[in-house]
């Protein structure tokens, strides 16, 4: 399947935002994720369904100052 | 207010940009800024507004200066190691410009401390350096409605937005709730390129301008992600949540609370 995260479109085989995450090897809790400008709950991150052309954001909590 | 002939040649610069102008730069030296933070983005964010001229800075933070700021917190200096952090800043910040008033105020921002501390300013610009304070300052300034211009970096990445209460997103709309605590690392743990906060800071201090002068367009609803390895900005698109605990529609957070329980102090 075909994605467009963080602004580039990569091919991957995962189905959902949490499987996503695990074949990129991000850490779910460490990061809030948007698809399609709206934005995922952590609790929904293993069902929320990802589909063709989905365009997902993944940002890093940064909390350094 | 007339400007002195020595305001006239301070401001100069600003004052022949048709976007600020002598009104404008009347403004500034009219507006009130609190920064929360006087460490690596906090001293750049004061350093600009105090050369631009906002009359009134506050600045809190707990910390006294460490040798090991010094690689990035620009305003103090090696003869301030052990003053505290807001007293270096307040004395470096007026240094620059007599024209602004720092309010320095040396202890953290706590749920029963922080309206009180915000209500007299006109925008809040964020550079802590933990969650809980994030946290803590995104639900005051909810409550409150003020303005919240937002910055946070790590070893090479950097973030920005700005947070109109109400109007655009705020900062859990994005991040409902703070990460476990230990799973994300502070500078201190995981390390800071010392510009990087300089690049952070200086975007803070132009959003807090514009804000200001009502000028350009805010990073409203908008969060911006600097990567400083391959040079790079990203704007992430951030709608508001309508089931934002505190700027959503059924909000849960109508009064504060310290968000300390299981942080470890950073």
């Amino acid at each position: 399947m075909r994605l467009k995260v963080n602004g580039e479109l990569i091919e991957c085989s995962a189905g959902t935002v949490a499987a996503l995450l695990e074949e990129l090897g991000v850490s779910a809790p460490a990061v809030a994720v948007e698809v399609n400008l709206a934005i995922v709950k952590k609790k929904d991150f293993g069902t929320f369904a990802l589909k063709e052309d989905d365009q997902v954001e993944i940002v890093n909590f940064v909390g350094g100052g | 207010m007339e400007f002195t002939d020595t305001q006239i040649q301070r401001y100069s610069r600003h004052i022949i940009l048709p976007e600020v102008g002598g009104k404008g730069q009347k403004k500034l030296l009219g507006s009130k800024v609190l920064i929360v933070g006087a460490g690596g983005l906090g001293c750049p964010v004061g350093y600009y507004l105090a050369a631009a001229g906002v009359g009134t800075i506050g600045i809190v933070d707990d910390d006294l200066v460490e040798v090991s700021n010094l690689q990035r917190q620009i305003a103090h200096s090696t003869g301030a190691i052990g003053m505290p952090k807001v007293e270096s800043a307040k004395r470096t910040f007026e240094a620059l410009n007599p024209d602004v008033k720092v309010n320095a105020m040396k202890g953290r921002l706590t749920k029963d401390n922080i309206m009180d501390v915000m209500k007299d300013y006109d925008i809040v610009v964020d550079g802590s350096d933990n969650f809980p304070t994030r946290y803590l300052v995104n639900d005051a300034c909810v409550l409150m409605r003020k303005p919240l211009v937002s910055g946070a970096i790590l070893r090479f990445e950097g973030q920005v937005t700005t947070l109109i209460p109400h109007e655009g997103h705020c900062y859990r709309c994005l991040f409902e709730t703070p990460p476990p605590p230990g799973l994300v690392p502070s500078c201190q743990e995981a390390g800071v390129l010392g510009v990087l906060p300089g690049v952070i800071g200086a975007l803070e201090a132009t959003e807090a301008l514009k804000l200001i002068l009502g000028r350009g367009e805010p990073l409203k609803n908008t969060l911006l992600i600097y990567n400083a390895l391959t040079t790079s900005f990203r704007k992430v698109k951030v709608p508001r949540n309508p089931d934002c605990p505190v700027c959503g529609q059924n909000p849960t957070i109508t009064e504060l609370a310290d968000y300390d329980a299981g942080y470890c102090q950073l």
